[in-house]
């Protein structure tokens, strides 16, 4: 019902219509979306976690003192959802143990370092050529190159593709919304790597035989738009859709709505729509990566806010620290407040101590005096003025769950309001005029729940 | 490099939007009609809505909890609320009366309940309500406006004696709409537009309410669908009446610009806390506020039936938010205890 279309006569681009509700944070996007991608330098040392998906983890299998080179598969995948692991680098493994995560949990990790020597060429494996591959050894070949989700879920890519018995898929969506402030990496990617997009394209039609592909991009990245369309290969059918500026757009489900009207069942995949849908950047890596068949051992980031000197879109090696790569872009004081991916969904850092990962879409740093705003509010009552129902894409109801939330009444939020349906997006939180943290009490709710599901 | 790093789950964004934000921009647009009122009414509005205010601060500050260690009189909430109490009470009220009704808004109608955000009526119109019932001569007695003595001397029945009946000038005329039902006189429509004619100190003119709800409609700090819906179906019903006998009820403009109706429609029904939050449940609370209001004017005892018909309104608010949750999105019908 809402997609709308029309054809702008300019350049031939589609604009379509764009899901209901939704919020305008500011875009915040202009230092660094004109910047290339640059290649960021080596750091003395890295930590490579072995999980780094949803899933299984990798299962190591190099030995502490062993020498790796850059691009080696260092960790295998343990089962279907699991993924490859790769090096970073040229250079000796010095240690097996535990390493610091995001989450603050220690997890299983191998630590690298690079020879000074060495020219750190990346080492090939074997192609996997589009035109002669099976659908099964495509998966394969994306499920040893390591790729996830790159748009920071982090989910095993060749999962995602596995179409079910049964299934069909009509379109392929490719996802270059990047609706998040800050965030500029797939932009950047779709104006410099665009062949490598069309290239990874091939591999994705082959494994979802999709009648119709659709690459979504919002309006303030239409030169992003133009560099898609002027690559688009004489023999593939592909639309390059142009969607008005709206968090969170880039949300996988709301999409499908925006783009194709269908809305996704409750606990379904796009898949059950006849969708499937994946990031921008993993579709370029996808179409870098398996002509060669090399695996990831680095990723672009956006390295932005307030309090980085040295801003851009970097080529980061995975594992890089934390702390290398803020001394080396450097900072503009003090720092206060980092996060990794954007401002309304991205994970707040710790220690600097945690290792850039392969879903590290953006970090984006605050100095001491630049995070006030936000901890110094007033946190009011209710006053039920309904922002954040008109906020929430999904139509729920954040100021009812927030109430049940403060009493404890998790079970009627789940019965009642649909609270696992809730995918965090901050919409409510980002609008609520009385300061109420709602995403944050619906994250306790759920894993409240989750425990007493757990116990029972 | 760095000092402490401050944790904070996500969003680490936030929009500028603020409830005393809210509040202040409300009293911003009660101005014109504020401003109006003591042009039109001179001494007797501004004693009025002095006294009015002054009461809902006061007790706001020794009633209320404190919030995070400060008073709650920096949410704006009391100040909005004693403005709209002011501008519903008759110019000319014994300000003791004022300040009675005053406590019991604040103290009844919203600290009782738990304060912001809790009150289930709106406090302005339980301030009322509760004079209309202990006082109804007082607060039926109607000061004429435009007086040429209204800048120099207050009106006498202002002035009474705590607890004791307040003696009236002879100055006092009737409303628009008690000429109507009482004596089948018909007002000047741009009298009512302007708000020269007699009534509540902040009812008189439609224009300027109508002015400070565009201005809040366009900062979306009121939902444009509760007036449009309460003057949507009080001028159809109207309408309806009007064609069946065109002798015995009042036309359409007469109806939505005479009494409290525009007032009421903009500023008292759109209280965030008292209406529903649901959209099909808005349509529905403002639906029956314009219907009531008609059906009260023209059939019930009282020439005007705003406040009655708004408290209605609210009682409806928490079953209409349960019967009309939204469908959320990737369900095929909506929540539970939508039809159950």
């Amino acid at each position: 019902m809402l997609s709308f279309l029309r054809k702008s006569p300019a350049d031939g681009t589609t604009i379509r219509g764009t899901f209901a509700h939704g919020v305008h944070p500011p875009e915040a996007k202009d230092d660094t979306s004109k910047l290339a991608i640059r290649q960021f330098p080596f750091a003395p040392s890295f930590v490579v976690p072995v999980s780094q998906h949803i899933g299984k983890p990798a299962k190591v299998i190099v030995r502490e003192g062993q020498k790796v080179r850059r691009g080696e598969c260092i960790a295998e995948p343990d089962g279907f959802l699991s993924v490859a692991m790769h090096s970073p680098v040229t250079g000796t493994v010095r240690g097996i143990g535990p390493v610091p995560s995001i989450t603050g949990r220690m997890v299983e990790g191998i630590f690298l370092e690079p020879s000074a020597a060495s020219s750190q060429e990346v080492m090939h494996g074997t192609p996997c050529d589009v035109a002669t591959a099976s659908v099964d050894e495509i998966l394969t070949a994306i499920q040893r190159a390591g790729v996830v989700g790159l748009g920071g879920a982090g989910f095993p890519t060749h999962a995602k593709l596995k179409i079910p018995e049964g299934k069909r898929c009509d379109t392929l969506l490719i996802n270059g919304v990047e609706c998040e402030p800050y965030l500029t990496t797939d932009h950047r990617v779709m104006l410099e790597h665009a062949a490598d997009v069309m290239v990874g394209l091939r591999y994705l039609l082959k494994l979802t035989a999709a009648k119709r592909t659709i690459i979504a991009v919002e309006a303030n990245k239409a030169d992003a738009a133009e560099a898609l369309r002027a690559a688009v290969p004489s023999d593939l059918q592909v639309e390059v859709a142009v969607l008005p500026v709206k968090y969170p757009q880039g949300a996988e489900k709301l999409l499908i709505t925006a783009l194709l009207g269908r809305e996704v069942p409750s606990g379904g995949l796009p898949i059950d729509v006849g969708a499937v849908c994946t990031n921008v950047a993993t579709t370029a890596e996808i179409g870098q990566l398996l002509p060669t068949g090399q695996g990831i051992q680095e990723r672009v980031l956006t390295l932005g806010g307030p309090g980085i000197r040295d801003k851009g879109n970097y080529r980061v090696p995975i594992g890089t620290p934390l702390r290398f790569v803020m001394e080396t872009a450097g900072t503009t004081g003090e720092l206060g407040h980092v996060f990794l991916g954007g401002p309304m969904m991205g994970q707040a850092v710790s220690s600097l101590d945690i290792p850039v990962t392969k879903g590290t879409t953006g970090v984006i740093a605050f100095t001491a005096d630049q995070t006030g705003p936000l901890t110094d509010r007033l946190e009011y009552p209710c006053i039920r003025c309904g922002a954040c129902l008109e906020a929430c894409p999904l139509f729920l109801n954040p100021s009812r769950m927030g109430l049940l939330a403060k009493h404890g009444r998790y079970d009627e939020m789940v019965a009642e309001e649909h609270l696992f349906d809730c995918f965090e997006c901050g919409s409510c939180t980002f609008v609520c005029p009385s300061h109420i943290p709602l995403v944050q009490h619906f994250r306790v709710a759920k894993t409240q729940m989750r425990r007493r599901k757990a116990k029972a | 490099m760095t000092g402490t790093l401050v944790i904070r789950s996500s969003p680490h964004f936030v929009s500028g939007a603020a409830v005393d934000r809210i509040m202040f921009q409300v009293a911003l647009a009660l101005a014109p009609t504020t401003l109006w009122a003591i042009w039109t009414f001179g001494l007797a509005a501004a004693v009025t809505l002095g006294t009015a205010v002054a009461t809902c601060l006061v007790t706001e500050r020794l009633l209320a909890a404190r919030r995070a260690g400060r008073t709650t009189l920096g949410d704006g909430s009391a100040l909005v609320t004693g403005l709209l109490y002011g501008l519903t009470l008759p110019p000319g009220l014994a300000l003791w009366m004022v300040v009675v009704g005053g406590v019991v808004s604040m103290a009844l109608g919203k600290l009782l309940f738990g304060g912001l955000g809790q009150n289930p009526f709106n406090p302005a119109l339980v301030g009322r309500a509760f004079l209309q019932a202990a006082f109804p001569v007082s607060m039926t007695t109607w000061v004429l406006p435009g007086a040429a003595s209204r800048f120099t001397a207050l009106p006498s029945s202002s002035l009474a004696i705590p607890l004791m009946e307040p003696t009236f000038d002879g100055l006092s005329g009737a409303t628009p709409l008690s000429a109507w039902k009482f004596d089948a006189q018909a007002a000047d429509l741009g009298d009512l537009m302007f708000g020269s004619v007699s009534g509540s100190v902040g009812e008189t003119s439609a224009l300027l309410i109508l002015l400070g709800g565009l201005y809040l409609a366009w900062k979306r700090y009121l939902d444009w669908r509760i007036p449009a819906g309460v003057l949507g179906s009080a001028a159809l019903l109207a309408l309806v009446l009007w064609l069946i006998d065109s002798g015995r009820f009042p036309t359409v403009p007469a109806t939505l610009f005479s009494g409290g109706l525009m007032l009421g429609a903009v500023f008292m029904a759109t209280d965030m806390v008292g209406s529903p939050i649901t959209p099909k449940g808005t349509w529905i609370y403002a639906a029956l506020i314009g219907v009531l209001v008609v059906l009260i004017r023209n059939f019930g005892g009282m020439p005007e039936g705003v406040m009655y018909a708004i408290l209605l309104g609210n009682a409806c608010t928490p079953l209409l938010d349960k019967r009309c949750k939204p469908r959320v999105y990737g369900h095929a019908k909506a929540a539970k205890g939508d039809r159950s």
